[in-house]
C-alpha cells in the first residue's frame, strides 16, 4: 500500500531578498571597489536569487582596517558588555528563526525540516552559549586574564552556512576579537542577513565585517598581514594551502577539514536503530557533511539482513522540493558539487564496486542526486578513501572488532566515527581506539554548542564548541 | 700510572637500542675551549625513517598505558638522572660558563621531570570536560595524544630544553623523535642512556644526533609524523621550509618563537576526542 503525501511547502513570502547586496564593512553596507558582481541561485530551481558583490583585495583591506579599528574598543569592553551584545544577537536569531530558515533552504537546497529544526536553533544556541562565556574567560582553562588574539579572518563553507558562521563568530567575539568573515561563494544570503541582525543588535561598527566572493577573496583575507588568526572550515585541499600560506608568520590557525567517517555496526546492535542511524549519518543534509558516516562498516554475520533493511528504508526517503516540510533529501548545492559526486561514483563503478540508488523521482530543474549505496567496496577504492560530500554510502564488511577498528582508522582523515552495539564495554574500548575527534555511539550527526568538535590527522586542528572552542581565540594569561 | 679512561662511543637512540648511523658517519664535537670531546654519530635520512617506524610502533602501547604508569616511568627517569647528576653537570659544564650554572640547569631539568610525571593523570581532569548538551545524551571530551612528534631542540640550555621538549610531548602518550643541539649533543647521548634504563618502552623516545638541517626535512615531509616542534630551529628560512612541508600532511607545527608557558606546551600536542551516547531506560 502506498501512501501519497500532499504537498506541504513552507511559504517563501516570509523572506525579503534584495536584488543586489553590497559588502558589510565597518557597520555599513558598502559598494565593492571593483564593481564586480556574481549571481547567487536557488540550487533546487536554478532561479537567480540575487546579485552578490565580489570583494576585491582593496575591499578586504578596508574590512581588515575596520576590524582593526573596532578591536581597540571591543577588546576593552567588559566581558559582560560583550556578552550582552551576543545575547541580543541570539534573541534576534530566535525571533527571526523561520525567516532565516527559509532563506537558508532557498540558497542552500537543504530540507526546511533541517534548517528549521537543526541549523537555525543551533545558531541561536551557539550565540547564547558563548554570550555567557564573555565575562567568564578566566575560567576558560588558560590562566587568569587571557587575551584576545586581534582580528580574525574566517572562511566558511556552504553546507551549513549560518551555523558555520555562528561557530566562527560567537567564540571570537566573546573572547574580544573582531572578525572579517567570508561566507561561501554559493551561499552568501544568510550571512548578509546576519549583517542586518548585527545592525539591529546595535553591535559596534567593525566588530563583524562580512565580505562576499570566491577563492581569490578568501586568499586575500588569509594573506593579509594584519590578520592575527585564521579560522577555516572547508576542504582538506584548501586547508593545506592555508597552512602553507601562513607558514613563517605569527598567525594562529584552526582548520576544520574533510572526513571519511566509519560508521561501525556490530552484530549485537539494535538493528532498526542502527539502520536509522546509518541513514541519518550519510543522507542528512544530502551528505554535504564533513563528519558524514560515509563508510559503513558492517559485521559480516549480519550484513545481508542489514543491507535489505537499509534498502527498504532508503526506498521511503523523499527527495524533492527543499521547502516542502515532508522532504528528507534536498538539492545538491551546486552544479560543480554534483559533477564531483558523479565523477566519484563513476570511479566507484569503474573500480568494481556495485552501485544501488533509491528509486526516487528526480526533478527536472535544479541539482539532484538520489541516495546511493556502493557494496563490494575495498579499502583501496577511491569511494572508500576520498570524501564524496554527497548522498553516497560505501559499504565494507569486517569479522572482528580489531578488524573494524583497523579499517576505521585506515584513512588520512580523523574527524568522526560511529559505533553501533548494545555492549557498553565494547563502546568504550572502540571509542578509545578510534583516531577521530568526535565519536557517536548509538547515535550520529549530533551537534551542540557545549560539545567540542574537530578532527585528528588531516581533518585539521583546533576545536569549535564548548570551552575548548574559546581556546582558538585566546592566548594564555600570564 | 693512572688507569686509562674508557671513552664512550656516542650513538643514536632508536627503538630502545643504540645503533650507529646506517650511513656510517660521525662528526667531531668540541667544548667551549675548542677541545675535542667526542666523535658523535651523524644521523641520516634512513635513520630518521627508522626512528619514525620505531616511534609509530611504540605509540599504540604507550598511549594506551595508564596515566599512572606513564607518571611512574617519568618519575623513574628523574630518579636515574638524579643518580647521574655529577656526570650531567660535567657534560653541561663543557659549554656553560660556570659549574654553578651547570648545576642549576641539571637540577632544574630533574625538577621539571618530576613536574611532568605528576601531570600524566591530571590532564584529563583539567583539560577534559563533561558537556551538558541540550538533549538526552551523555557527552564528554577527553585529551588524547596527537601521535608521533618530531622535535628539534635548541642549543640554549641544551639539557633543560631537551628535557622540556621530550617530557612535555611524551607525558600524554605521544612518541617523539628529537634532534638535539648539533654542537652540544653529549647530554642528549647521556639522557638516552637514562631513558634506556628507566622503563621507557623502546621507541617512545628516539634521539637522532646530527644536523637538523639535514634530518628535519625528512621528518617534516614524512606522512607518519603528526606534529613538529620547531623550538630549536634558529634559521628562519629553514623554519619556513619545514612548516610549509609539514602543511602538506596538515601537521600541527609549534613554531620556533612560540614560547608556550608550561601547560600550554603540553596541550599543544594533544587532540580532543568528544564521545556521545544516548541516555534512556
Amino acid at each position: 500500500m502506498v501512501f501519497e503525501y500532499a504537498a506541504a511547502p513552507e511559504s517563501s513570502a516570509i523572506v525579503n531578498i534584495k536584488s543586489h547586496y553590497n559588502l558589510f564593512i565597518g557597520g555599513k553596507f558598502v559598494k565593492g571597489k571593483n564593481n564586480s558582481n556574481y549571481k547567487t541561485i536557488n540550487p533546487a530551481t536554478e532561479e537567480v536569487l540575487a546579485e552578490i558583490t565580489e570583494a576585491s583585495v582593496k575591499d578586504v583591506n578596508e574590512a581588515v582596517k575596520a576590524a582593526r579599528k573596532a578591536f581597540k574598543t571591543w577588546s576593552k569592553l567588559t566581558g559582560s558588555q560583550r556578552g550582552k551584545y551576543l545575547f541580543r544577537i541570539a534573541r534576534i536569531i530566535q525571533e527571526r528563526a523561520r525567516e532565516i530558515a527559509v532563506l537558508e533552504t532557498m540558497n542552500n537546497g537543504k530540507p526546511i525540516r533541517e534548517s528549521r529544526d537543526i541549523d537555525i536553533p543551533l545558531v541561536a544556541a551557539h550565540f547564547f552559549h558563548y554570550a555567557g562565556w564573555a565575562d567568564k574567560l578566566d575560567h576558560a582553562g588558560l590562566g587568569k586574564n587571557p587575551q584576545p588574539l586581534g582580528v580574525a579572518g574566517q572562511i566558511i563553507p556552504w553546507n551549513f552556512p549560518l551555523l558555520m558562521l555562528a561557530w566562527k563568530i560567537a567564540p571570537a567575539l566573546a573572547a574580544g576579537n573582531t572578525v572579517v568573515l567570508k561566507p561561501a561563494e554559493t551561499t552568501p544570503l544568510t550571512a548578509l542577513l546576519f549583517a542586518e541582525i548585527c545592525q539591529q543588535a546595535e553591535l559596534p561598527d567593525g566588530v563583524v565585517n562580512i565580505i562576499t566572493g570566491a577563492g581569490e577573496t578568501g586568499k586575500a583575507l588569509v594573506e593579509h598581514p594584519d590578520i592575527n588568526k585564521i579560522a577555516f572550515t572547508g576542504s582538506t585541499e584548501v586547508g593545506r594551502l592555508i597552512a602553507q600560506s601562513v607558514a613563517g608568520t605569527n598567525k594562529k590557525v584552526t582548520l576544520e577539514l574533510g572526513g571519511k567517517a566509519a560508521n561501525i555496526v556490530f552484530d549485537d546492535a539494535a538493528i532498526d536503530q542502527a539502520v536509522e542511524g546509518v541513514v541519518q549519518g550519510i543522507f542528512f543534509n544530502q551528505g554535504h557533511v564533513c563528519c558524514a558516516g560515509s563508510r559503513l562498516l558492517i559485521q559480516e554475520s549480519i550484513s545481508d539482513n542489514f543491507m535489505n533493511l537499509l534498502y527498504e528504508r532508503m526506498k521511503n526517503l523523499r527527495l524533492g522540493n527543499p521547502l516542502d516540510k515532508n522532504t528528507d533529501v534536498g538539492a545538491i548545492n551546486s552544479a560543480a558539487q554534483l559533477a564531483k559526486i558523479k565523477e566519484l561514483t563513476q570511479a566507484g563503478s569503474a573500480e568494481g564496486a556495485e552501485m544501488w540508488s533509491a528509486p526516487c523521482e528526480i526533478p527536472n530543474r535544479g541539482f539532484w542526486f538520489a541516495p546511493t549505496v556502493f557494496t563490494n567496496v575495498s579499502l583501496s577504492h577511491r569511494i572508500a578513501r576520498e570524501e564524496i560530500f554527497g548522498p553516497v554510502l560505501s559499504v565494507l564488511t569486517f569479522r572482528t572488532p580489531d578488524e573494524a577498528i583497523e579499517k576505521a582508522n585506515n584513512t588520512p582523515f580523523g574527524l568522526s566515527a560511529g559505533i553501533w552495539t548494545e555492549k557498553g564495554s565494547r563502546i568504550l574500548e572502540v571509542a578509545n581506539r578510534l583516531r577521530a575527534g568526535v565519536v557517536w555511539a548509538n547515535t550520529f550527526n549530533k551537534f551542540d554548542p557545549t560539545s567540542p568538535f574537530g578532527g585528528y590527522k588531516e581533518s585539521g586542528y583546533g576545536r569549535e564548541g564548548g570551552r575548548h572552542g574559546l581556546e582558538a581565540y585566546l592566548k594564555a594569561g600570564k | 700510572m693512572a688507569e686509562l679512561e674508557i671513552k664512550r662511543t656516542a650513538k643514536l637512540f632508536i627503538g630502545g637500542a643504540f645503533p650507529r648511523s646506517e650511513s656510517g658517519r660521525t662528526y667531531e664535537v668540541f667544548d667551549k675551549n675548542k677541545q675535542f670531546l667526542a666523535n658523535v654519530t651523524l644521523g641520516s635520512k634512513k635513520d630518521a625513517r627508522d626512528a619514525v617506524t620505531a616511534a609509530r610502533s611504540s605509540f599504540s602501547k604507550w598511549s594506551q598505558a595508564t596515566a599512572y604508569n606513564r607518571g611512574q616511568v617519568l618519575y623513574r627517569v628523574a630518579e636515574i638522572m638524579q643518580g647521574r647528576r655529577e656526570q650531567f653537570v660535567t657534560e653541561v659544564n663543557t659549554w656553560s660558563k660556570t659549574k654553578k650554572q651547570a648545576e642549576i640547569e641539571v637540577d632544574k631539568a630533574i625538577d621539571l621531570l618530576v613536574w611532568f610525571a605528576g601531570w600524566t593523570d591530571k590532564l584529563s581532569m583539567t583539560t577534559g570536560s563533561n558537556n551538558p548538551v541540550a538533549g538526552p545524551f551523555f557527552n564528554f571530551s577527553i585529551p588524547e595524544p596527537t601521535g608521533v612528534v618530531a622535535a628539534i631542540a635548541p642549543s640554549q640550555n641544551p639539557l633543560l630544553s631537551l628535557v622540556e621538549i621530550i617530557g612535555s610531548i611524551v607525558l600524554s602518550g605521544n612518541a617523539v623523535i628529537v634532534i638535539p643541539s648539533e654542537k652540544q649533543p653529549l647530554t642528549a647521548v647521556s639522557l638516552a642512556e637514562v631513558f634506556a634504563t628507566s622503563d621507557v618502552p623502546g621507541g617512545v623516545i628516539n634521539i637522532l644526533t646530527g644536523s637538523y638541517k639535514e634530518i628535519a626535512p625528512w621528518l617534516a615531509s614524512h606522512e607518519d609524523v603528526n606534529a613538529l616542534d620547531l623550538s630549536g630551529v634558529s634559521d628562519k628560512a629553514v623554519a619556513l621550509d619545514l612548516e610549509k612541508s609539514g602543511a602538506q600532511t596538515l601537521k600541527r607545527v609549534l613554531r620556533p618563537n612560540a614560547n608556550l608557558p608550561g601547560l600550554e606546551r603540553i596541550k599543544f600536542f594533544l587532540e580532543t576526542k568528544t564521545v556521545w551516547h544516548p541516555r534512556g531506560l
